[in-house]
């Protein structure tokens, strides 16, 4: 029996996909990279002690007093250490890619909730994406959007967007049927059913979804580094290769500090808003 | 004036549903269809009309079909056949647009759930129907705020829903459909949610404000003493079918089948039977007669008390035989005599509610129309015999002619 060339074939499709689509590619990154400038270009323009009392003051009014003085202290440390444009570089990265794991994940998720067999064929995408190890798809991330912060965010959305999808449907499947029915009987538009009644119920679960979105995009920074995008994930990485046991704690302790103070926010955000 | 009218219309669940209905009137029964076809009938071969104006109550246990019937109405469900008609036009032929105008101004649904919006306050819930037909902001508060004014929740609207008692998030329910004014209410199973006092409070309330705002109601319940105490027709509904439609009493003094009687049987008669069905005819004097004359007229029929009226038959009062005999001796005149302050009551009054009445008081019991004209007497004892069953039915037929 001959072994299929399945190999071969991606190559090609991959292959075929960069010549032909350069031009959307090229697009894609401008967009995307402008975006992450200017997100850590934003985070670099306050002094750093000026940020953090800024975040101190959106974690008191998020949550509680205890979140405040762990993220100040913690970003303190981090200053300190000196990984300050680091940290705002991988926050960029982790933000942009959550912003686009919420506009394209919401959206997909709401299109499964309603229709099954938009389910049958998104589902199974999202069982690949999430099972498929991170670096293959590094290398065509690298081949249409070369090297830097870009083919990261690619990579990051890649791997972190199903919990959001994956929510939202549930979220919106978990509303009481008795309450859609309500929103019907009044005749309610399915967009005003969906914006009045499905979205706002089913939006702690979607953000549950968020939340792990953005935890997942934030433990891509790593792998995100060796394809060249800068951040704390390059410092991890550069101290790893290097042997340089004491920094690779350092790095990976922010790294550690990032992804509490941020599971805590976008959590607690919601949970005010929601009454 | 019918507003509503069902025609022939089935709800059948299965493979080949519409193959179903066909079979239906060839003759199939319910259980056939289920064994060989695999189709479920929900509701079988339905027609009625729904006048203007009238609670009308369907009625039947649970997996009689009403529940599947009341959401056919508005389409919640689509029915498998037939035809249902708002004001003349089929709502089977809408539109999606023209069916969400129907569900927005002419008909608005209350359920057994309360179905209130968790999210919102209860303002914004009563606002809900208003704000997705865009009206704009201070118009819809206004509305909301006085359809919550209505069902009594004056001063709750911006409490959530959670912090309110099963009763007053009906009131909620029931304030959200009324702000769309609309012409017709479903309510399904509405109160049975409620424990038994505060349904019975409800039943009342909904009483009062239908006398208030005169809407046309389709009220859907499994419980018969509900039905019959707030129904102006009743329909009963058994596997899917209509078994009978009629006022109260129609239903229990003449029950079209074995069914409906063996259901009836165990109704409280002192909650359907009105002072209507147990009274007699009166025995009246006009006032410008002598003692002598009431006293005689006593005598020839073998009764204690003459009721005293007017020419245009409105009552005045009441005499007794040995207030008569007195005056007599003392040379009055019946103005002399005069018992006004006897009990009145209108005809609709329920029997149970005149024991009380009955039993406290000297002379019997006027009944009177709101013009204070005397319809009708009812003597110590009719209350019982009537309880008792010893109630002429014929006579019962026409209970308000």
């Amino acid at each position: 029996m001959p072994r299929i060339p399945l190999a071969e074939w991606v190559q090609r499709i991959v292959e075929w996909m960069a010549d032909h689509l350069a031009g959307l590619f090229d697009a894609i990154s401008l967009i995307i990279a402008t975006v992450v400038d200017f997100i850590s270009w934003l985070f670099l323009l306050p002094h750093p002690f000026l940020f953090i009392v800024i975040l101190g003051i959106i974690a008191y009014f998020a949550g509680r007093m205890s979140l405040a003085i762990f993220s100040m202290v913690g970003f303190l440390l981090i200053y300190n250490l000196g990984y300050w444009t680091q940290t705002m570089d991988s926050l960029a990265l982790v933000i942009t890619s959550g912003l686009i794991s919420i506009i394209i994940g919401v959206p997909l998720g709401i299109l499964i909730a309603y229709r099954p067999t938009a389910r049958k064929i998104i589902v199974p995408i999202l069982d690949f994406m999430q099972t498929m190890p991170a670096f293959v798809y590094l290398l065509p991330a690298v081949t249409f959007f070369s090297l830097g912060v870009v083919p990261g965010v690619i990579a990051s959305v890649i791997f972190s967007i199903p919990p959001t999808i994956r929510l939202t449907q549930l979220g919106i499947q978990q509303v009481p049927e008795a309450l859609v029915e309500a929103a019907n009987a009044f005749g309610s538009t399915s967009f005003q059913k969906l914006f009045k009644v499905q979205l706002p119920l089913a939006m702690p679960t979607l953000m549950a979804g968020v939340n792990q979105t953005i935890m997942l995009s934030l433990s891509m920074v790593v792998i995100a580094s060796m394809i060249g995008a800068q951040g704390i994930g390059a410092e991890v990485y550069r101290a790893v290769t290097q042997l340089q046991i004491g920094k690779g704690f350092e790095a990976g302790l922010v790294v550690v500090i990032l992804a509490i103070v941020l599971d805590r926010l976008s959590q607690n955000i919601f949970k005010t808003k929601a009454r | 004036m019918t507003i509503l009218e069902v025609k022939d219309v089935s709800k059948l669940f299965g493979p080949n549903a519409e193959q179903g209905v066909s079979l239906l009137n060839q003759g199939y029964t319910k259980q056939q269809l289920a064994k060989d076809k695999h189709i479920t009938v929900g509701v079988n071969r339905v027609n009625m009309e729904i006048r203007e104006g009238e609670i009308f109550v369907i009625m039947g246990l649970s997996g009689s079909g009403k529940s599947t019937l009341v959401r056919m109405l508005n389409r919640l469900i689509e029915p498998t056949s037939g035809q249902i008609l708002v004001h003349g036009k089929d709502i089977m032929k809408m539109n999606k647009e023209q069916l969400r105008q129907v569900r927005r101004k002419t008909i608005s649904m209350v359920f057994q759930s309360f179905a209130l919006f968790p999210h919102r306050t209860v303002l914004e819930n009563v606002e809900y129907g208003l704000e997705i037909q865009k009206v704009n902001k201070l118009e819809r508060k206004e509305k909301a705020l006085k359809s919550l004014e209505l069902v009594g929740l004056k001063g709750w609207g911006d409490k959530m829903p959670n912090e309110l008692s099963g009763g007053m998030q009906q009131r909620v329910g029931l304030a959200r459909a009324l702000a769309n004014d609309p012409e017709v209410l479903l309510m399904d199973e509405a109160f049975s949610a409620l424990d038994p006092l505060i349904r019975r409070d409800m039943q009342d309330e909904l009483l009062e404000l239908q006398d208030k705002m005169k809407r046309t109601i389709v009220f859907i319940t499994h419980d018969l003493d509900e039905a019959l105490r707030i129904g102006d027709r009743v329909a009963l509904m058994k596997d899917g079918s209509v078994v009978q439609i009629g006022t109260p009493e129609e239903i229990m003094i003449h029950p079209a089948n074995r069914f409906v009687e063996k259901f009836v049987e165990d109704v409280d008669l002192s909650k359907v039977l009105t002072a209507a069905h147990v009274m007699r005819r009166p025995e009246t004097i006009t006032l410008d007669r002598g003692p002598r004359v009431a006293l005689g007229l006593m005598r020839d029929i073998g009764i204690s008390n003459l009721f005293v009226i007017n020419r245009s038959k409105q009552l005045l009062g009441v005499i007794t035989a040995e207030d008569a005999s007195n005056a007599l001796k003392n040379n009055q005149t019946l103005q002399d005599i005069l018992i006004t302050d006897g009990p009145r009551v209108t005809p609709e009054r329920l029997i149970g509610e005149l024991f009380e009445i009955t039993s406290s008081s000297k002379v019997p019991l006027a009944v009177v129309d709101e013009n204070e004209r005397l319809l009708g007497v009812i003597v110590r004892g009719a209350v019982l015999g009537a309880l008792a069953g010893e109630i002429d039915l014929k006579e019962v037929n026409q209970p308000h002619a």
